[in-house]
C-alpha cells in the first residue's frame, strides 16, 4: 500500500512541476527564450498569499486571487522591462538576463523576508481521504491533482479553440510570417508570459501547502526541476510539458522513498542528462530546423 | 610584433606586477591578515573567471556548473592528498600531482557532460551544467569513502557501514561533513604560477588556428561548418579546457581550507564566477582577471555593503546585457571611448 | 568528368516538397547561374549541396566523387564552397582573421602546437597570413585585413565572404545572391570579379541571382527553378527567351 501512496503523492509533485513547466514550454516556444526567473515568480507567488494571509488577514481564495495577479504583472513585466529590449540580441545575451532577473528577485526576497525559512498555512481545505488502514491520500495531494488536471484541459482547450491561442501558435511556429499575417507578435509574448506567470502562482500555491515552508529559494529548485520536466517531455510542447512534470514527480518521490532521499535530486537530474543523450528532443519535441 | 602577442605580455605584465604588489603589501604588514588571507582565494576565483571565460565568452556557450568542475577536482585531490599525506611528504610535489589529478578528473567530466550536450542548442548546455553541478554536490554529500589493507570503501549511508578495518582504516569523505583535514599546501606563490600557466594555456590557445575555430562556432555556426571547422571538436576542446582549470582551481581551494564540504559549490558560486566574466567583458581575458579582483575585494573593504552584494551583481548582470545590446548606448561609449583613447582604439582592432 | 552532377536531388519539410527531381551537371570551368522567383528552392539547393540540409532524395557528385551524406565539414574537405544570400561572416573577428578560417584544413597544426608555441604553429601561421593577404589582395581588402568583419561597408563584406570561400580552395564555388544590395556599378564589377576568380582559381562556379543583366552577363548555361521543380535548362540565352521562364518570372 505504502507505494501506491508515494505514488499518488509523486503525481501530486508531478502536477505541480506540470503547471511551472507549463510555463518554461509556452515561453520556450513563442520567445525562444528560457526563461530563467520563472522559478522565481513562484516564489514571489508564495510570499503574497504569505503575507496577504499572515498580515493582511484576507481569507485564502482572496490571497490566491492576489498571488495570480501580482505574478501575472510581475511576469509581464519583467519581459517588457528585460526581455524585450534584447529580442535581437544574442541568445546568450537574454540568457544571462534572466539569469540576473532570477538572482535579483531571490536577493530582493533574501533582503526583504530574511533568509529564515517561514510556516506556510495550508489554504486547502480539502480533507484528507483515509482510502482504508494503510493508505491515506492527503488533501493537498487531492487538490493539486484535480486542480492541475483541470488546468491542463482548460490550457489545451485555450490553445487550440481560441483566435489568442492559435496567435500563440503561428508565433511559436514562425514570428516573422506570423508577423506578415497581421499577428501583434509583442502583445501575444506578453499574453503568454502572463499565462506561464499565472500558472506559476496556481503551482506556488499548491506547491507551499503541499510543503509548508516558504524562503526566498523557494521556487528556485522546482523552477530547475520544472525545466527538466519540460525539456523531458520536449521544449516547447504543452503536453510534452504536462506528461514530462509527472514523470518527474513520480521518479522523484519514488527514488526519494526507494532509493535515498539524499540523492533524489542528483536521480532526478541524471534523468535529464539520460533522455538528452537518448532523445535529445525529448519524448514529445519536433525536430527543430535552423533557417539558413 | 603581432598585436596579439603584445596584449597578452601586457596582461602577463599586470599579473606579474599586482603579485609583486601584493607580496610586499603582505610582507611589510600593510594589508594586515585579514587582506593577505583573502590572496589565495583571489587568486582560484582568478583562475575561474579566465577558464569560464573560454566557455562563455570565446566559444559563446554558458555554463552553470562550473562550481560543480570546481567540486570534483577538490574532493579527488583531497582524497589523494589525504591518502598519500605520509608517503609525498614534499608538500610542493604533493599539490602538484593534486592538482594534476583533481584537473584532469574534472576534465574527464567535462568530456563527459559535453558529448551528448554540446551537440543541441545553446540553453540546453545551461541547463545540463547546471544540473550537473547539483548532481555533483549532491552525490559528494551523501557519500562515503574509506580506505583501508583491503582497499576503498564505500557507502551511501553513513562512515559505520563501510566496515573499515579497525587498525589501517582511514575514512575519506564522510559524508555531508565531507574531508578533513585537507594539507594546508596552498600558498599564494603557487597560486600566482597557476594563475600565469592558466592565462598561457588561454591566450595562446584563442590566438591560435583552434581559437579561431572557437570563436567562429561562437560567431556563425552555419558558416564555420562549411569552412570546414567541425563544430563538436572544437566545442568539446574548449569546454573541456574549462572544466580542467575549473578543477585546477577546486585543488587550491580544498588545499587552502582544510575542512573540505560541499556548500561552497553551489549554484551561486557558479552565478558570481558567470558576473565576474560578464562584468569584464565576454572574452576579454585580462577583463576577467580585473573584475574578478575589483568585485572580490569590494564586498571585503566595504563590509557594510555586503548584504546587497548579491543584488548589486544581479544589477550588473541584467545592466550589462542591456546595455551591451542598446544601439544607442554602444554608439555613445564607442564616441566616447573612440576620442579619448584614439590610438587605443585602434591597437584593441588590431587584436 | 563533370564539375558537378545532381541526379534527382529532392527535400520535403512538413510534407511540402521544397526541392523536387533537381538534376543538373555542371562542366568544369564553367559560370551555371540558378535563377527562380522567391521561395522557389534556390538557397534549399545550395543548402543540400553543403551538407546542411540532408536530401531526402536523389545524389550527387563532386568531379565523380559521391557526396550525399557527408557532412557540411566533409563537403568543405572534398571541394564545395560557398557564400551566403545574408552575409554570414565572423563578425567580431578580424578580416584577416575571416580568411585565416577559411585555410583552417588547408594549414593544419594541433591545439598543443599552438598553446606550446611549437615551430609548427609559426610555419602555419605564417603561409597562412602570407596566403590570406595574398587573397585579399585579389579583393583590394588587405588594406583592411585588421579591421573587425563587422565594421566593412556591405560591399566589402560581400567580398571578403568570397574570399573566405576560396581560401578552402574550392573546386565548385556556390554563390548565393552575390549582386544583392549593389548598384549598377558594383554589379559590373562584381562580373568582372566573377570571372576572373574562375580563371585565376581555375574552379566552377553555380550562382543564385535575381539580377538579370548579371545572368545574362557571366552565365553561360543556368536552370530556371519554380515550386521547387526544375522549369527549364540550357543556354542562358535560348532559357531567357523561352515564354514559359518569362510566364513564370512575370506572370500571365
Amino acid at each position: 500500500m505504502s507505494f501506491i501512496s508515494y505514488l499518488v503523492n509523486g503525481v501530486s509533485l508531478g502536477g505541480i512541476y506540470a503547471l511551472i513547466a507549463l510555463g518554461y514550454t509556452m515561453v520556450y516556444g513563442i520567445a525562444k527564450m528560457l526563461n530563467f526567473a520563472h522559478g522565481d515568480v513562484i516564489m514571489v507567488g508564495g510570499f503574497t498569499v504569505f503575507m496577504t494571509m499572515s498580515l493582511g488577514g484576507v481569507s485564502p481564495a482572496v490571497a490566491v486571487l492576489a498571488a495570480i495577479i501580482v505574478c501575472t504583472l510581475l511576469g509581464v513585466t519583467i519581459e517588457k522591462v528585460a526581455y524585450k529590449p534584447l529580442r535581437n540580441a544574442t541568445p546568450l545575451a537574454v540568457l544571462i538576463t534572466a539569469i540576473g532577473v532570477s538572482y535579483l528577485l531571490q536577493n530582493l526576497a533574501l533582503l526583504i523576508f530574511g533568509s529564515n525559512s517561514r510556516t506556510f498555512k495550508s489554504v486547502v481545505p480539502v480533507k484528507a481521504w483515509k482510502v482504508n488502514d494503510t493508505l491515506t491520500i492527503s488533501g493537498e495531494a487531492i487538490t493539486t491533482i484535480v486542480v492541475s488536471l483541470v488546468i491542463m484541459l482548460a490550457l489545451t482547450l485555450f490553445i487550440n479553440k481560441t483566435k489568442i491561442g492559435s496567435a500563440m501558435l503561428a508565433v511559436s511556429e514562425d514570428r516573422g510570417a506570423a508577423q506578415l499575417m497581421g499577428i501583434n507578435v509583442n502583445r501575444t509574448i506578453s499574453i503568454t508570459f502572463a499565462i506561464g506567470s499565472a500558472l506559476a502562482a496556481v503551482a506556488s500555491v499548491l506547491l507551499c501547502s503541499s510543503y509548508p515552508q516558504i524562503n526566498a529559494y523557494t521556487g528556485a529548485m522546482p523552477g530547475i526541476k520544472a525545466f527538466t520536466a519540460a525539456v523531458f517531455g520536449g521544449i516547447g510542447s504543452i503536453p510534452g510539458a504536462m506528461v514530462g512534470g509527472i514523470l518527474m514527480g513520480i521518479i522523484e518521490n519514488l527514488s526519494r522513498a526507494y532509493i535515498s532521499s539524499q540523492i533524489a535530486d542528483a536521480i532526478v537530474f541524471s534523468v535529464l542528462i539520460i533522455i538528452l543523450l537518448i532523445k535529445p528532443t525529448g519524448i514529445m519535441g519536433k525536430k527543430y530546423n535552423e533557417k539558413v | 610584433m603581432k598585436a596579439a602577442t603584445k596584449h597578452n605580455l601586457v596582461t602577463y605584465a599586470i599579473v606579474i606586477a599586482l603579485f609583486a604588489a601584493a607580496q610586499l603589501a603582505s610582507a611589510t604588514g600593510v594589508l594586515g591578515s585579514h587582506l593577505s588571507g583573502l590572496l589565495v582565494p583571489i587568486s582560484y576565483y582568478i583562475i575561474l573567471a579566465v577558464s569560464l571565460n573560454l566557455t562563455v565568452g570565446i566559444l559563446g556557450e554558458l555554463s552553470l556548473g562550473h562550481a560543480g568542475f570546481m567540486c570534483v577536482g577538490a574532493y579527488f585531490s583531497a582524497m589523494f592528498s589525504v591518502i598519500t599525506r605520509d608517503v609525498i611528504t614534499t608538500p610542493l610535489l604533493r599539490l602538484c600531482l593534486a592538482m594534476l589529478i583533481g584537473g584532469l578528473v574534472a576534465a574527464v567530466f567535462g568530456v563527459l557532460i559535453g558529448i551528448p550536450v554540446l551537440r543541441l542548442r545553446g540553453d540546453y548546455l545551461a541547463i545540463v551544467t547546471l544540473a550537473f553541478g547539483e548532481i555533483i554536490k549532491n552525490l559528494f554529500n551523501a557519500i562515503y569513502v574509506g580506505i583501508d589493507k583491503n582497499g576503498l570503501h564505500f557507502s551511501m549511508k553513513n562512515a559505520m557501514s563501510m566496515n573499515l578495518d579497525k587498525a589501517t582504516g582511514k575514512t575519506l569523505i564522510n559524508g555531508a561533513l565531507g574531508i578533513s583535514p585537507v594539507p594546508r599546501d596552498s600558498t599564494f606563490t603557487i597560486c600566482f604560477v597557476v594563475i600565469l600557466i592558466t592565462l598561457f594555456v588561454v591566450m595562446n590557445l584563442t590566438d591560435s588556428r583552434a581559437g579561431r575555430a572557437i570563436m567562429s562556432v561562437r560567431d556563425n555556426r552555419i558558416a564555420a561548418e562549411t569552412i570546414g571547422v567541425s563544430i563538436t571538436k572544437y566545442k568539446l576542446m574548449a569546454f573541456t579546457v574549462s572544466a580542467f582549470f575549473a578543477g585546477i582551481a577546486g585543488v587550491l581551494y580544498a588545499h587552502n581550507i582544510s575542512m573540505l564540504n560541499t556548500k561552497i559549490f553551489n549554484y551561486n558560486t557558479s552565478i558570481m564566477i558567470l558576473v565576474y566574466v560578464v562584468l569584464g567583458g565576454l572574452g576579454s581575458i585580462r577583463g576577467s582577471i580585473i573584475a574578478t579582483l575589483l568585485l572580490y575585494l569590494l564586498p571585503e573593504l566595504l563590509r557594510s555593503f555586503n548584504d546587497y552584494r548579491m543584488l548589486f551583481y544581479a544589477i550588473i548582470l541584467i545592466l550589462a546585457m542591456l546595455l551591451n545590446n542598446n544601439e544607442k548606448f554602444k554608439s555613445l561609449v564607442s564616441s566616447v571611448t573612440g576620442r579619448l583613447l584614439h590610438r587605443k582604439g585602434k591597437e584593441a582592432a588590431e587584436n | 568528368m563533370k564539375a558537378l552532377e545532381t541526379k534527382n536531388l529532392g527535400i520535403t519539410f512538413g510534407g511540402l516538397k521544397a526541392v523536387d527531381g533537381f538534376t543538373i551537371s555542371i562542366e568544369q570551368g564553367q559560370l551555371y547561374g540558378l535563377i527562380g522567383p522567391n521561395g522557389a528552392g534556390k538557397t534549399t539547393v545550395f543548402n543540400m549541396l553543403t551538407g546542411v540540409y540532408k536530401p531526402g532524395s536523389g545524389a550527387f557528385f563532386l568531379e565523380g566523387q559521391p557526396l550525399l551524406g557527408k557532412s557540411p565539414v566533409e563537403i568543405s574537405k572534398c571541394g564545395i564552397a560557398r557564400t551566403f544570400q545574408n552575409i554570414r561572416l565572423f563578425d567580431k573577428q578580424s578580416v584577416l582573421d575571416n580568411v585565416k578560417l577559411g585555410l583552417h584544413n588547408r594549414f593544419p597544426y594541433s591545439a598543443i602546437s599552438g598553446v606550446l608555441r611549437l615551430p609548427s604553429y609559426f610555419k602555419n601561421e605564417k603561409l597562412m597570413d602570407e596566403t590570406a593577404i595574398e587573397l585579399l589582395k585579389v579583393f583590394d581588402l588587405d588594406g583592411e585585413a585588421y579591421t573587425i568583419a563587422a565594421n566593412l561597408p556591405y560591399g566589402k563584406q560581400r567580398k571578403l565572404e568570397i574570399a573566405r570561400a576560396l581560401a578552402t580552395q574550392p573546386k565548385l564555388l556556390l554563390l548565393d545572391e552575390p549582386a544583392a544590395g549593389m548598384n549598377p556599378n558594383e554589379t559590373a564589377e562584381l562580373m568582372e570579379n566573377i570571372r576572373f576568380i574562375r580563371d585565376r582559381f581555375k574552379i566552377s562556379i553555380l550562382l543564385i541571382e535575381h539580377d538579370m543583366s548579371l545572368v545574362s552577363g557571366i552565365c553561360e548555361e543556368i536552370t530556371v527553378l519554380n515550386f521547387g521543380k526544375i522549369l527549364t535548362s540550357g543556354k542562358t540565352a535560348d532559357v531567357l527567351s523561352d515564354p514559359e521562364v518569362i510566364k513564370a518570372y512575370i506572370g500571365e
